[in-house]
């Protein structure tokens, strides 16, 4: 099987994080699909690793996996502090910060 | 010359007091004014033991010097403060600590209801210091100090009462007009320095033939605008009528008697730039004539009792301008009137107090009349200065006004004749005027409403106006016995001989002739004031309505300076407005614009801030790709 395959799936994969990330108002979906973006280029990373024979997509990657979980905890403490006081989890009705 | 290691305490003891009331502050209400006229009792006793011990030496080596320290050291510049009492310091000294001492005592009772009392006396006591500081300076810079020193003093006696606005306003206008002499004063410090690198009185005098004679003249005539400043001098002369909002023993003091003749000193004491520039001189002369006639003429209108001796006394003081632009023996007959007018004039004031002490405070003549019979004392002691102010004989105006008037006489030519004209129609108007303070004042009907109840003043006021009234009677015989005052300041001001014999007219002629002018004056106002209405009259003529207005000074000063200067100031803050501040609004306006355009980006919605990153990334790895491809 052609490896470049790995790498069609990542872009189809990020693409498809970006999209929703642009589309959906939904806290919570808009966090997965950034979830999904990043795996993305985990994939990406460990595909490029296996082309080149060497380590360095691979441990690039585990950054990611770490800055993604350290992303998630704050991510998920803000949407739920958002939904306390606002009882919404929309992402455009927390439009306060603006001109 | 000799060296005196005492000198500084002349200056330093009212110094210290000054600053010991001031600081001491309501502790010290109860025994200020006694300390204050003691400090001032002692400084004149030891004038007067200095004159003794100067009086023994030779005419050359009287003069004693003291070096304080070194004040500047820059380079080859260098200067010291240094004191010098010579034949001309211990006229002023002897003058300014005598009349000081009488003003002080007489204040002890004048001020006795003032709740500042202290302060007052604290200031008078600053006053002597500085002044003792101008007359003992041995250089122009040390001269500046005690010439700016007398200037604050004057300004904060005028606006002792400072809440009055009208008086703070009087105190202003004084110091500004100060100010514009002090300008005089230093620049001609500057040319002294560029010309000769050196500002004392010994090394002007010895670089003064060598000058250049643009540079005399131009140093001559910066002297003479501080001259005119200090000295109330027609062009600078509109201060002195309102600075009579001070106290009136600070008008007998400060406006009459020391301060307001500083003028004359500094004339007098650079009499070798004098000597050397004809042009300066003439300006002198100018200046003298003109304001002698400008304060006659202002003083035949003046209904306020002091601002009429204060119009006096600008031109008496212009008699003394005139008598220094007539060559070297004027000098001495300048100090000579100088004296003898510090004697009649502020004992003519410290009178003009008592009458406003006894009336309430009220200054307006039209509400005297006939106050001899209730105050006795001060009546004939006022009535000796008046004598002695009209030059009769053997009073001592007599002998220090005639003097003058034969010595612009004695310029010969239209010059002589014109100085002495203007000096002897000086005299007339003179007579004129104080007589008609006199018989405003003093005799006539009473005009004065029932409620008051003038009464004579207590020994501590009429003990000093004794003293100065004596003082008027015999100070000219004394001075000029001999020519003594001439012979004594010969070393100082190369006076030369008295007469140089060429003489237009002869002495007895111009005495005759002034006495004769004198009577007429006086006669004059007698028969004019026989009765006296309560309200100045309005059907006068233009003559009198502009010496009301003091001649138009205020007008002339408004529409020459204060107006320009107004369109001037409004000019400058409206370039500040539009131009530099107009810079500063155009850039802050241009940035808020900007931002105004900019701050609509953001929305507060993050999927727009997510799309504007994707889009970015996208243009940024497109750039990429172009240029790496």
């Amino acid at each position: 099987m052609d490896i470049a395959n790995y790498l069609y799936l990542s872009v189809i994969l990020f693409t498809i994080g970006a999209l929703g990330v642009l589309i959906r108002r939904n806290a919570i979906v808009v966090f997965m699909c950034i979830e999904l973006m990043l795996n993305a280029c985990n994939l990406a990373l460990v595909t490029f690793s296996r082309i080149h024979g060497n380590l360095q997509g691979q441990v690039a990657s585990f950054f990611t996996m770490v800055v993604a979980a350290c992303e998630v905890v704050v991510g998920l403490a803000i949407i739920v502090t958002i939904y306390r006081s606002r009882r919404s989890a929309s992402v455009d009705d927390a439009s306060l910060l603006k001109n | 010359m000799r060296t005196d290691s005492h000198l500084v305490y002349l200056i330093a003891l009212p110094l210290f007091s000054a600053a010991l009331l001031l600081l001491l502050g309501r502790i010290a209400d109860k025994w200020g004014h006694l300390l204050a006229t003691l400090v001032s009792a002692t400084a004149f006793g030891f004038g007067v033991s200095e004159f003794i011990s100067m009086h023994k030496q030779a005419g050359d080596s009287r003069a004693v010097t003291q070096k304080l320290f070194e004040w500047i050291s820059v380079g080859s510049f260098k200067v010291d403060a240094s004191l010098l009492l010579d034949q001309l310091s211990i006229c002023f000294v002897l003058l300014i600590t005598g009349v000081g001492t009488l003003i002080h005592i007489y204040s002890i009772a004048y001020m006795e209801h003032d709740k500042d009392r202290r302060r007052f006396f604290a200031y008078l006591n600053l006053f002597i210091a500085a002044m003792l500081l101008l007359v003992l300076g041995n250089s122009y810079l040390n001269l500046y100090v005690g010439w700016e020193g007398v200037g604050l003093a004057s300004y904060l006696l005028i606006g002792f009462w400072n809440h009055n606005p009208a008086y703070a306003v009087a105190a202003k206008k004084a110091f500004v007009a100060n100010r514009i002499g002090d300008v005089g004063l230093s620049l001609a410090i500057m040319i002294c320095f560029t010309q000769f690198g050196d500002v004392t009185f010994a090394g002007v005098k010895a670089g003064a033939p060598h000058a250049s004679p643009a540079a005399l003249t131009a140093i001559g005539a910066m002297l003479l605008l501080a001259a005119a400043g200090k000295s109330a001098q027609f062009p600078l002369q509109s201060w002195l009528g309102d600075a009579m909002a001070g106290p009136t023993p600070v008008s007998a003091l400060i406006h009459a008697a020391t301060m307001v003749t500083a003028g004359v000193y500094l004339i007098t004491r650079s009499n070798f730039i004098f000597d050397a520039s004809s042009t300066a001189r003439v300006m002198v002369v100018v200046v003298g004539a003109i304001t002698l006639l400008f304060g006659a003429i202002v003083g035949t209108a003046k209904d306020d009792i002091k601002k009429a001796l204060a119009a006096s006394t600008m031109s008496q003081i212009g008699y003394m301008i005139l008598a220094t632009g007539l060559g070297p023996v004027g000098y001495a007959f300048a100090i000579m009137h100088l004296l003898t007018h510090g004697f009649f004039k502020a004992g003519m004031f410290l009178g003009a107090g008592s009458v406003m002490h006894g009336m309430d405070d009220e200054v307006n003549m039209r509400k005297y009349g006939g106050l001899a019979k209730f105050m006795p004392i001060t009546a004939v002691t006022f009535g000796l200065g008046y004598l002695a102010i009209l030059g009769v004989p053997p009073f001592a105006g007599f002998y220090s006004k005639d003097k003058i008037i034969e010595t612009a006489f004695n310029q010969g030519g239209a010059k002589g004749v014109i100085l002495g004209g203007a000096a002897l129609l000086g005299a007339a108007v003179t007579a004129f005027y104080m007589t008609r303070v006199v018989v405003l004042t003093f005799s006539g009907a009473k005009r004065w409403k029932d409620d008051a109840h003038p009464h004579e003043s207590s020994f501590l006021m009429w003990a000093p106006m004794a003293v100065l009234a004596i003082g008027s009677v015999a100070s000219g015989f004394l001075l000029s016995k001999g020519s003594a005052l001439v012979h004594w300041l010969q070393p100082v001001v190369n006076a030369g001989q008295v007469s140089d014999g060429k003489e237009l007219m002869k002495p007895i002629v111009v005495s005759l002739l002034a006495l004769g002018l004198v009577i007429i004056g006086a006669g004059f106002a007698i028969a004019k004031y026989r009765v006296v209405p309560d309200v100045a009259p309005d059907n006068v003529s233009v003559f009198t309505r502009a010496a009301r207005k003091d001649l138009f000074q205020d007008d002339f000063n408004d529409a020459v300076l204060v107006r320009p200067g107004k369109v001037l100031t409004a000019g400058l803050v409206a370039t500040d407005y539009w131009f530099i501040d107009g810079i500063v609004r155009l850039v802050a306006g241009t940035i808020r614009e900007i931002s105004d355009v900019l701050r609509k980006v953001q929305t507060g919605y993050v999927r727009s801030y997510a799309l504007i990153m994707f889009v970015g990334v996208f243009i940024g790895a497109l750039i990429l790709w172009v240029v790496t491809a």
